[in-house]
């Protein structure tokens, strides 16, 4: 009986905690949620990300006081990676603040696509930067999806424009080989459509390989790639799973300089485990790489100086640390959008919407942001959610990640008419009538 | 519990053989569920509190259920529990996508238990030759199967290119299923008939047929029962019930999935929470999923309400070491499962405050 009122009593309070949760907070504060993983299989990629997203909230309203004076409150939650748990931590934190959650940040494709669904419901903008849906770009359909810099599609478009370049134009790729290695979810199926279509296209030849979750078991997979002995292999993968690869291509003598990675699969924790392995393996880069811009001089000065940043100071200019402060910036800079037409005042969930929609970063402004040379001007239409659609290629030299290519943007002659299909399609299963993009202010 | 039975003289066999023999049970589960189904939409609690709490809670106490009686009840051992749930969301959601027709929700959802059914019906056959670890071990064959055939077989995911499915624009009897308090009133009235039955089916002589194959399949056979029926039926019932839990957690949980969402941690979890709550017991299946849903959730965010401020990421970690330490706490301290801990709860209140 003692244990049995031990456990009636702790249910008790668990439950009165329950109903009691959900804290007031300041009337003037903009809150934003952070769903992030700092525990789990893909940790050792979440942190730097997560980090960089804090660092960058923690300077706006250091160094600026906030966004035109509101003040960013940022809570995160860790969803381990998990769609489930993604979800719980999803609807803990949409409710919070004065506003509620301006936009969400799943960094998971399944997170993603489990938000895709309530995001009209609740009116909270998914921004999926870099990851999701590729047809979500499509905003006439998917109004609060915001794929902004890049989807997967475009990610495989510009490698195979680099690899096709590298062999002397499309014509050459005919009767290549062309493997992709990818994590068996949504995220690693994506690139699996534009890549079909590609081979249609050109006439080579392609063979999709699924890595089960979380992808330290590969043996299997790499002695097919032995056997078959591919020209190209692509890489789509996220956290251990990257570097179980490369260190797999290593052992098998696949050659490293003919592997792409996916931007995912091309940040430090990916390769320093391959250790030599790792050297000459390609990525492309969600358009910035690694290293330090004039933005991480205020980083240092307004944050790591007085001691609040998130991380150690070695650790900030990694390429996934980056990403999470670029994600920080559009989130910001959207709401800062959303402002000029709805007024200095934290903004709700539709407002931020409409500031995403309306996002146009010149090169004046990202230079004035201090991320000159991180990324390229952007800008958000009602039917193209992604902004921007362009990407370089970066490759290990055993030490740090050189840039080896010129910019490249993805072929929209290929994209427009695949996102539109598969849009329409999305739009008849869930009965939406799409908008009408050319009345849209 | 507080009050004593003395004075309900039962009369026929009926009256004995009762669920619930004793009046003030009886009022209390009734009471139970009409405030289940009444205070939430009255009281108007927040919108979390139904789609992260009272919801999961429900759909994975049906699933427990069903693994219970397999488990719990016929003695065979399951780790396929994730897949049977797969099969169950995915022929839901086939149905509905491809019979326009049929889009009342309940149609749907029997029609994904029933394809649970079948194929747990096929898995369940190995169950005649081999026993114990090494029918686990079968199972564990079909959650990996099916686990294969949703990811590959593009068909079953309506060939969406990152064989993520969606749903959406859902009715039952012709009611929309918008909203988190309807989805709530859907699930509590599809787990409450489901457990119903449930629990009329194990104390019926199906049941005891179920219960003698557990306790000695040999004796069961030479005193009449016939395996391949007992233990056939027994896969199909738990089948069932996962698969509509399944489709449930599919269709009024997440709205979109991938196979990943049914993979086998999820069986994991189901018979964590079917041991931790009692084998062999309905209300331990509430019970130990409660558990198991619950605690994480709590223990994550109870350093928020105690206003301790943490990393985020100790905070998780620290949740893994508590949950663990609870689980293997609660194993020790009653092997049997909360369902027992209840019972004796029950036991020495009926003697308090005077025991012997």
């Amino acid at each position: 009986m003692r244990w049995g009122n031990v456990a009636i009593i702790g249910a008790a309070l668990a439950a009165g905690g329950l109903a009691a949760a959900g804290p007031a907070s300041a009337q003037n504060e903009q809150f934003i949620p952070g769903l992030v993983y700092r525990t789990g299989a893909y940790a050792p990629n979440g942190i730097p990300w997560a980090n960089g997203v804090a660092d960058y909230y923690n300077l706006v309203n250091e160094r600026d006081g906030g966004i035109n004076g509101v003040k960013i409150a940022y809570e995160e939650c860790d969803t381990a990676y998990a769609t489930d748990r993604g979800v719980e931590c999803y609807e803990r934190l949409k409710g919070k603040g004065s506003t509620g959650a301006p936009f969400v940040n799943p960094l998971s494709t399944g997170i993603t696509f489990a938000l895709t669904e309530k995001a009209p419901i609740d009116k909270i903008p998914v921004i999926s930067m870099g990851y999701g849906r590729s047809e979500s770009r499509d905003g006439s359909v998917f109004t609060w999806n915001f794929p902004l810099l890049g989807t997967y599609w475009s990610a495989a478009d510009i490698i195979m424009q680099h690899i096709a370049k590298q062999e002397g134009g499309w014509d050459k790729l005919k009767g290549k080989k062309i493997v992709l290695v990818y994590h068996d979810s949504p995220y690693g199926k994506e690139p699996i459509a534009l890549l079909t279509k590609r081979a249609e296209m050109h006439g080579f030849e392609f063979t999709p390989l699924p890595v089960t979750h979380p992808g330290v078991e590969q043996k299997a997979t790499w002695l097919q790639i032995r056997q078959s002995r591919p020209n190209y292999v692509l890489l789509w993968g996220w956290g251990v799973m990257n570097s179980t690869s490369i260190k797999e291509a290593a052992a098998v003598g696949f050659p490293r300089e003919k592997m792409y990675g996916v931007w995912w699969s091309g940040a430090e924790p990916d390769v320093r485990p391959a250790e030599d392995g790792a050297k000459g393996y390609n990525a492309v880069m969600l358009q910035h790489g690694a290293g330090q811009f004039a933005v991480h001089n205020d980083i240092k000065k307004f944050v790591y100086d007085k001691g609040k940043g998130a991380t150690k100071w070695d650790e900030v200019g990694e390429v996934l640390y980056n990403r999470g402060m670029i994600n920080a910036m559009l989130g910001v800079e959207a709401i800062r959008t959303a402002q000029k037409k709805f007024g200095n005042k934290p903004m709700t969930g539709e407002q931020t919407r409409w500031g995403l929609e309306h996002l146009a970063l010149s090169a004046e402004d990202i230079k004035r942001l201090g991320f000159d040379g991180m990324i390229r001007p952007i800008k958000v239409t009602c039917s193209d959610h992604e902004g921007s659609r362009a990407g370089r290629i970066q490759q290990w030299d055993g030490k740090q990640w050189k840039v080896v290519s010129d910019w490249y943007e993805a072929d929209d002659k290929v994209l427009k008419p695949m996102v539109e299909a598969a849009a329409k399609k999305y739009a008849e299963e869930k009965k939406i009538t799409p908008r009408d993009c050319s009345k849209e202010s | 519990m507080l009050y004593r039975e003395a004075g309900q003289f039962k009369t026929s066999y009926d009256a004995d053989q009762a669920i619930f023999p004793i009046l003030q049970d009886r009022i209390f589960v009734l009471a139970l569920i009409a405030i289940a189904f009444l205070a939430p939409p009255a009281l108007g609690m927040s919108e979390y509190l139904y789609t992260e709490i009272l919801i999961p809670f429900l759909i994975f106490s049906l699933a427990a259920v069903g693994l219970n009686i397999l488990v719990g009840y016929c003695g065979q051992v399951s780790l396929g529990t994730g897949g049977f749930m797969a099969v169950g969301a995915y022929a839901a959601y086939n149905l509905w996508l491809r019979v326009p027709a049929v889009n009342d929700l309940v149609i749907v959802f029997l029609f994904g238990g029933l394809m649970a059914a079948g194929v747990g019906i096929l898995f369940g056959l190995p169950s005649l030759r081999i026993k114990g670890f090494y029918l686990a071990v079968a199972t564990l064959a079909a959650q990996f199967f099916l686990d294969w055939v949703f990811a590959r077989v593009k068909w079953l995911t309506n060939y969406t290119p990152s064989g993520s499915v969606a749903v959406g624009n859902l009715s039952a009897f012709g009611i929309d299923i918008d909203t988190p308090v309807a989805r709530y009133v859907l699930i509590l009235a599809i787990v409450a008939v489901l457990t119903l039955v449930a629990k009329n089916l194990v104390r019926g002589h199906i049941g005891r047929s179920w219960m003698a194959i557990r306790d000695m399949d040999i004796a069961a056979e030479i005193i009449g029962f016939r395996p391949l029926r007992t233990k056939l039926l027994a896969f199909a019932v738990s089948s069932f019930y996962v698969g509509i839990a399944g489709a449930m957690y599919g269709f009024l949980r997440l709205g979109a999935w991938e196979p990943l969402a049914f993979d086998i941690n999820r069986s994991f979890a189901i018979l964590f929470m079917v041991i931790i709550g009692g084998l062999g017991s309905i209300l331990g299946s509430f019970l130990g999923a409660a558990f198991i849903v619950l605690t994480p959730i709590i223990l994550n965010q109870l350093p928020g309400w105690l206003g301790i401020s943490m990393s985020t990421a100790l905070i998780s970690h620290l949740e893994f070491v508590i949950f663990g330490a609870m689980i293997v706490f609660f194993l020790i301290v009653e092997p049997h499962g909360l369902a027992r801990l209840w019972a004796i709860a029950k036991e020495k209140l009926r003697l308090w405050p005077f025991p012997h």
